[in-house]
């Protein structure tokens, strides 16, 4: 077995435990934590595959903000796992029946009939000066222009329509305008009164 | 001598190469972490200095041993754990923290030809490893068990993400300047002398990545993480002795990896200020690389410093503005403004 299986094998090793880690743990902040372990180790097999533009992208928008955000609103829900856990035996054999669906279906698709070393020769290695974030780019920009700008612009939309949702008039809120703090002038703060010293 | 001679050729070649690359991060950190020590003994002598006072003057001569007896008290108190705290998170959270701001220096190249790791995707490396430490503070925070703690986390979190984002922008604009993610390759695009470097054509960038990178490390004025005066200490009010002093190296050592990746991105890295420059350039040409670097590098940690002793801290609302309403707008004009610069070849820094 070479280095880099085993480096592969320990990786996947990682991630099974992880997302077995995510759907059993009770408290949720302890999920998300593991998902972000799975996220990491994630990004050490695309490594392995020369992908490392991915990798690195992986970590820094999914562990690095995507996460934090989720974590941060885990953190202050207050979860009652009693009310989650409620229909549990109710559901299971429904739960079952979706999971050994959901299973077939990924075995005909990524099974031994349609994937394979016989059906896909492994990949030329590239030499070391080969970059990765270059050629993904080029071809991002060149040949799949169009569909990459139209993701562009859906996503700009959903951004739109977030803060719309969101955005309402807020008339108790003492927010003020930086602005007109900093322009403040000494007289619109302070009254100079004089006042006779008192005698006691 | 001849014995470990023998030894070493009878190792495997991977597991020389494996001894080796240690070697070379020993050779990295055990510095890093001498540098740590003596510039918050530094930051304690300027800021004391700056307050009309002397600083720390008893251990050692001038003060000089206050750093290691401070590591010698912090080694040996108890590490408090609070009640019902989630133990391994607890202690694992300052880990979290340092380990992205020392393994950041893989990838740093200290000269032409001196760097751990010379690998194409260098400034993505740093940006992803950078965007990880905050976990520390978020763990650190809710594994705590303590309302100030967790405000602190929640405050550092949104603080952080916010400022990332800015600071990612500031860094598009290097790249696409430099025209490679690799670091040794962005230095080398600002050959020349003083006027250069990038740190006059990417002006706005500059001042937005400096500010950032001030408000990433969490320091004053953007240190409400901490705000003792508000949440007492926040997300480490519940540390102790070693972990808390690990929180600590770590928030020194990213001071210390912003103000190098500063001195790399826009002041020309490892490069001389008078570089083919009449007269002067030749008279300074056989100064080394590294000491350049080091001279830049301190400028900006002195800044670090100079920053917390002047400046008030910013109120929480205002932290968020800054980030999102002024500073990111900054950089997206400005990386437009860069990408016709390079596209038409403005003279001087891109033809």
């Amino acid at each position: 077995m070479t280095l880099e299986k085993l480096i592969f094998y320990a990786l996947s090793a990682v991630i099974i435990a992880a997302a077995t880690m995510v759907i059993t743990r009770r408290n949720p902040v302890h999920s998300a934590l593991f998902l972000i372990l799975a996220f990491v180790a994630c990004s050490g097999i695309w490594l392995l595959a020369e992908a490392e533009f991915l990798a690195i992208v992986l970590v820094l928008v999914y562990v690095g903000a995507v996460m934090v955000l989720f974590l941060f609103v885990l953190m202050m829900l207050d979860i009652d796992i009693a009310v989650l856990r409620a229909g549990f035996i109710k559901m299971l054999p429904l739960g079952v029946v979706m999971a050994i669906a959901m299973a077939a279906e990924l075995i005909l698709i990524v099974g031994p009939d349609n994937f394979g070393l016989e059906k896909y020769a492994a990949p030329a290695r590239h030499a070391a000066d080969y970059s990765n974030t270059e050629e993904l780019g080029s071809v991002l920009y060149t040949v799949y222009m169009y569909p990459f700008e139209i993701a562009a612009v859906i996503l700009l939309v959903a951004i739109i329509a977030a803060i719309g949702l969101t955005m309402r008039k807020r008339p108790d809120t003492k927010y003020l305008d930086p602005a007109n703090q900093v322009v403040v002038k000494r007289e619109q703060r302070v009254r100079m009164v004089s006042m006779d010293a008192e005698k006691g | 001598m001849e014995l470990f001679n023998s030894l070493w050729g009878a190792l495997p070649a991977e597991l020389q190469y494996l001894v080796w690359t240690l070697v070379k991060i020993v050779v990295i950190v055990l510095p890093l972490m001498l540098i740590v020590a003596y510039y918050t003994y530094a930051e304690r002598k300027i800021i004391g200095y700056m307050q009309v006072r002397i600083g720390p003057n008893r251990v050692g001569p001038k003060g000089w041993l206050q750093p290691i007896a401070d590591a010698v008290k912090l080694m040996f108190k108890e590490i408090v754990l609070p009640t019902k705290a989630n133990k391994l998170l607890f202690v694992i959270a300052p880990v979290i923290t340092l380990g992205p701001a020392l393994a950041a220096w893989a990838v740093f190249p200290f000269d032409e030809e001196l760097v751990l790791a010379d690998i194409n995707a260098g400034l993505l490396y740093i940006l992803a490893l950078t965007s990880v430490g905050v976990y520390g503070v978020i763990i650190a925070g809710w594994a705590s068990n303590s309302k100030y703690a967790f405000l602190g986390a929640l405050r550092s979190a949104a603080q952080i993400v916010s400022y990332e984002i800015a600071m990612g922008f500031a860094l598009v604009g290097v790249l696409v300047a430099a025209g490679s993610l690799n670091l040794g390759d962005i230095v080398k695009a600002q050959e020349g002398g003083l006027f250069s470097w990038f740190w006059l054509p990417l002006l706005p960038l500059f001042g937005v990545y400096l500010i950032s990178g001030v408000a990433e490390t969490n320091r004053a004025p953007f240190d409400v993480a901490e705000g003792e005066s508000e949440i007492v200490a926040g997300f480490h009010v519940e540390y102790s002795g070693m972990v808390f002093a690990v929180f600590f190296l770590a928030e020194y050592a990213n001071m210390i990896l912003i103000s190098a990746l500063t001195a790399l991105m826009f002041m020309g890295g490892w490069l001389s200020p008078f570089h083919g420059w009449p007269l002067l350039g030749p008279l300074f040409d056989w100064v080394p690389g590294f000491f350049w670097l080091v001279i830049k590098t301190a400028f900006f940690m002195f800044l670090f410093l100079w920053f917390r002793a002047t400046f008030p801290r910013y109120r929480y609302d205002q932290i968020m503005r800054l980030g999102w309403k002024v500073f990111i707008p900054i950089t997206i004009v400005w990386i437009a403004v860069v990408g016709l610069a390079v596209v038409y070849q403005m003279p001087w820094w891109f033809d």
